[in-house]
């Protein structure tokens, strides 16, 4: 066990090596002098020049690798051009309304697709079953851009139940800021519940028909603990490894929404640092963004070590 | 040379048990009239996509303006099947891309054991990148443009096939077809395009359809962003965030683009299932 604990870490490393090895081409990649491309046309020869030995550009590509690598090691993820501040801090200023929408759109997404998946293979090939599978297909076909701003126009500005945009302002307590959330999280929730369902539906139809159901259903024990213990207990484990992998993905879902409803979280300070052609900003965001993948990967690995004894080889 | 080439599906039995299927005839349905309009845009449209009308700004929808008029008085369904041009541009460009490139490194992986783990790693780490944020880190590194965005989400699918491909490869390279092909002489290239890419088609196929669905959302995310072609092309994307502006007075800006992303994006979702479904008969019936 401890052999293939060993392994896996060591393959997790691997690829993050990998994964800063192309985030760090990615941003080198940019056709001409990325300095000059940072400052716009205005700026002189001695600003570019300076922006230049500032970000180690200035050196043989091989040298500043070395260079941010080492950074990276020291948990430097260097500095913004722009809000003149290190990396790491300014992603952490904007990571509460990153954490809580992607929290609340992984509770919305599981809310609805656990237990309409479940219900769907249980009730196997009916009209319930047909509905709902439409319906997951249709909302992995939604922009979860679009469906948010429907949501802004029916529930903010006609019925007024929820703030139009923004994350409460400075100050704002906790209750008006998880408010502001309600919505983002509702459109980006919906959209990632379709992934869910279609996996919570599978992975019970794997395990509805297996012996020990069976078993317990001739011991006359009742329907709903049949498919509650005995089915969806064993067929949970793809279903967390699906939820984990969305959570992850998410971010990616967090930037778009971010913009739509004017939240001030990581997705935003992304698309501002685009604009404006900041890439320590970019870069830093992509990197954490990939380690968190790939840890959530390994650590669902290690989940499975844990609740299923045949992976303990 | 007959007894080692490889088995392939009956094809006339493919077709006609794929127009049996309602979602896979709904979708294709649906998907070419979202072609024909796009592409027939020209003919159809009742006015030039960027026919400015001052007089007839923010008109709802009318026996004129079929899905209304936009900020400057331009005609909304004009703009959409336009629109729909270059969504389907893109779509099957990224495809392209990651097909040529995807289905080369998966061969190469999944065929030479030397280069399978590097290659591998390659894929684990590119697969860690959301696709939304490494398209905008590129598209912010190479500049917004056309061509920018299909590289961008062309590099960013390129892995999820390759990774498929990889693994059938790797399952494909041990059966007894493949083995006497070698026996017999049969050069690598050939084994790896007549033997083992023959069988691979239907994986490809499958995740083809898959990825252009995926790439048609990502860009009109990008072009929503301000970060795909330029906003003066109609984009679905761009004629979305246009109408965000006015969504309290005209939401028919939004409305109809959103809906032209939906009907293409299902379409295609509809067609892959019904091929996964028929294409690999453990999955007929359970996703």
């Amino acid at each position: 066990m401890s052999r293939y604990i060993l392994q896996r870490l060591l393959g997790m490393l691997a690829v993050m090596f990998v994964v800063v090895t192309i985030v760090f081409i990615i941003v080198r990649i940019a056709p001409g002098d990325p300095a000059a491309v940072m400052l716009g046309p205005d700026a002189t020869a001695q600003d570019v020049a300076a922006l230049r030995a500032r970000l180690g550009l200035d050196q043989p590509l091989i040298v500043q690798y070395g260079i941010f690598f080492g950074q990276l090691l020291q948990g430097d993820l260097g500095e913004s051009i722009f809000l003149n501040r290190p990396v790491l801090s300014a992603l952490a200023d904007r990571a509460e309304p990153t954490f809580f929408l992607t929290l609340f759109s992984i509770i919305i997404a599981g809310l609805i697709a656990i237990p309409v998946g479940i219900l769907s293979a249980y009730w196997r090939g009916s009209l319930f079953d047909q509905a709902s599978t439409t319906l997951a297909m249709l909302a992995a076909s939604i922009p979860s851009f679009w469906l948010g701003l429907l949501l802004i126009q029916f529930f903010a500005v006609r019925l007024g139940l929820f703030p139009v945009s923004g994350y409460g302002g400075p100050g704002a307590g906790l209750g008006t800021r998880l408010s502001h959330l309600v919505l983002p999280a509702l459109s980006l929730g919906i959209v990632s519940s379709a992934l869910i369902l279609r996996f919570t539906r599978a992975s019970m139809l794997d395990v509805l028909n297996d012996d020990y159901v069976r078993t317990a259903r001739s011991k006359g024990m009742g329907e709903f603990q049949v498919v509650m213990k005995h089915a969806f207990k064993n067929a949970l484990i793809p279903v967390l490894t699906v939820i984990g992998l969305t959570a992850a993905l998410l971010v990616s879902g967090a930037v778009v929404t971010e913009t739509v409803f004017g939240l001030p979280g990581v997705g935003n300070l992304v698309v501002s640092a685009v604009l404006r052609r900041d890439y320590p900003v970019i870069q830093g965001a992509l990197l954490i963004v990939a380690a968190l993948y790939v840890l959530i990967n390994f650590l669902i690995d290690m989940l499975y070590l844990l609740v299923d004894p045949r992976v303990r080889y | 040379m007959a007894a080692v080439s490889a088995p392939t599906v009956s094809e006339a039995s493919f077709v006609s048990r794929l127009v049996t299927r309602k979602t896979v005839m709904v979708g294709l349905l649906i998907l070419v009239v979202v072609a024909a309009l796009a592409i027939l845009a020209p003919l159809i449209a009742p006015y030039s996509p960027s026919r400015l009308s001052v007089v007839n700004r923010l008109k709802p929808p009318s026996g004129s303006y079929w899905f209304g008029t936009d900020e400057f008085g331009r005609d909304v369904f004009s703009r959409t099947i336009y629109a729909g041009r270059l969504s389907l541009l893109v779509g099957a460009s990224v495809v392209a891309f990651a097909a040529i490139f995807g289905v080369t490194l998966g061969l190469v992986a999944g065929f030479f054991r030397r280069l399978d783990t590097p290659i591998a790693r390659i894929i684990d780490a590119m697969m860690a990148f959301p696709d939304i944020l490494l398209a905008i880190a590129l598209v912010a590194a190479l500049g917004p443009s056309l061509v920018t965005v299909i590289v961008a989400l062309g590099i960013i699918y390129t892995p999820r096939l390759a990774r498929i491909v990889r693994a059938s490869t790797l399952v494909i390279r041990e059966l007894p077809y493949v083995e006497a092909a070698r026996a017999l002489g049969v050069p690598t290239w050939r084994i790896m395009s007549r033997h083992v890419l023959r069988n691979l088609v239907s994986p490809i196929l499958v995740q083809g359809t898959f990825i252009f669905a995926y790439a048609m959302l990502a860009e009109a995310g990008l072009s929503f962003l301000g970060l795909g072609v330029s906003p003066e092309v109609p984009t679905w994307g761009t004629m979305i965030a246009a109408g965000r502006q006015y969504i309290g007075q005209a939401d028919w800006m939004t409305l109809f683009p959103g809906i032209a992303i939906i009907l293409s994006v299902l379409s295609l979702q509809m067609v892959g299932d019904g091929f996964r479904d028929l294409l690999d008969p453990r999955l007929r019936k359970d996703l």
